[in-house]
């Protein structure tokens, strides 16, 4: 196996996001992936990390640093984290109501062990459907996601230099996410206050290595 | 000093309109907006596992992600600040009537006789499991007969079927 290199890319914050919460940044690296089933190998890793969830760590991981700082940062954006639940929170919930953690395919369970072992919030977008120039701002008034759904006013999203490209901590874009015949991926993590930067590394680097698994099967 | 120093005060000018830094503000209600959310999640660790109890929740502000107006910051700041208050007073009452049941399983275990048929589960101690306290006559009936009690402790839950 070849040595994995990743390109991170601090994107863009604007202004008045940044004003309110400075240290919101958007880390991203982009991966030549194509979406095809899991090997073997990492629906064993999920079966693994599913043993790892008990009920007392699923109701204690609110108080954890990093599960913590994303609840605040959802509480300050005006989401109730019990009923929209943070991304690693929900992958936890996920685990106690099925009973395990399902395989759905290389790029959906790459996010979610990243997700789970880092507590970092990730999103996938083809890197065909998005320019390179991604950040965070705030909608502007008559936007829309996939030109169907409006957004609010003032409402955070992920988007290149035209167009709104996922909801923070919400709905990728349609237009914008992976599908099977993707073959270039953009790989993003939010970063919030009390999140170091380094845990937005470790969990895209996760999530590369678990991406790359399958090219390298 | 002289008292003139102290009361002379220089008079701002009429129509002078002070402002107000807003975002000194608005970083304050969201440090205070943290702050309380690290206290609802230390109440609602606290209450588990109580499945019971009423979880302190506060609902979102609707329309997804987006940043809030000064107003609606300040009345999420008061409903959190509330909700953590009404979540701390039902778990103190709570853990009032567990320790109670505490006391009450030490005077069953000291005296069974005092507390006859009594049952006290490890729910009602504030435990998780199917353990109970139950003060049983020694013997069946002749114990009943002859004032022969005791306490039986049951351990482990049934086993699913």
């Amino acid at each position: 196996m070849t040595e994995l290199e990743l390109d991170l890319v601090d994107g863009w914050v604007e202004r008045d996001l940044a004003e309110e919460f400075p240290e919101l940044s958007l880390l991203h690296t982009w991966l030549d992936v194509r979406p095809t089933r899991s090997p073997p190998e990492v629906r064993k890793r999920l079966r693994m990390l599913a043993d790892r969830y008990t009920g007392g760590k699923v109701v204690h991981m609110r108080q954890d640093p990093v599960p913590w700082a994303y609840r605040v940062f959802s509480r300050q954006v005006g989401i109730d984290p019990d009923h929209d639940r943070t991304p690693v929170e929900a992958v936890a919930l996920r685990r106690l109501k099925q009973g395990g953690l399902h395989s759905e395919n290389i790029v959906d369970d790459a996010l979610t062990i990243a997700i789970a072992e880092t507590g970092v919030p990730l999103i996938a977008l083809d890197a065909a459907k998005v320019d390179s120039a991604l950040g965070l701002r705030l909608a502007r008034p008559g936007e829309t996601l996939d030109g169907l759904r409006p957004l609010s006013a003032r409402q955070l999203v992920v988007a290149d230099a035209d167009r709104p490209v996922a909801v923070v901590l919400g709905d990728v874009s349609r237009g914008a996410g992976v599908t099977p015949e993707t073959e270039r991926m953009a790989v993003c993590a939010l970063g919030v206050k009390g999140v170091p930067r380094i845990c937005l590394e470790e969990a895209l680097w996760s999530a590369a290595e678990t991406l790359y698994t399958d090219a390298s099967a | 000093m002289r008292v003139p120093d102290v009361l002379e005060r220089p008079v701002a000018p009429a129509g002078r309109i002070v402002e107000i830094d807003e975002r000194a503000v608005r970083r304050t209600l969201l440090d205070q907006v943290a702050r309380l959310e690290g206290e609802l999640a230390s109440v609602f660790c606290a209450t588990w596992p109580r499945t019971h109890m009423p979880h302190p929740t506060v609902g979102g502000r609707g329309g997804g992600p987006r940043l809030l107006s000064l107003a609606e910051l300040e009345e999420l700041r008061d409903e959190l600040a509330g909700r953590i208050s009404d979540a701390r007073r039902a778990l103190s009452d709570r853990t009032w009537v567990e320790d109670s049941n505490r006391r009450l399983i030490e005077e069953m275990m000291l005296e069974p006789k005092r507390h006859k048929w009594r049952r006290i589960s490890a729910e009602d101690i504030g435990e998780p499991g199917c353990k109970h306290w139950h003060v049983r006559p020694r013997f069946g009936l002749v114990g009943m007969l002859m004032n022969w009690w005791r306490v039986v402790i049951s351990s482990g839950c049934p086993l699913a079927t």
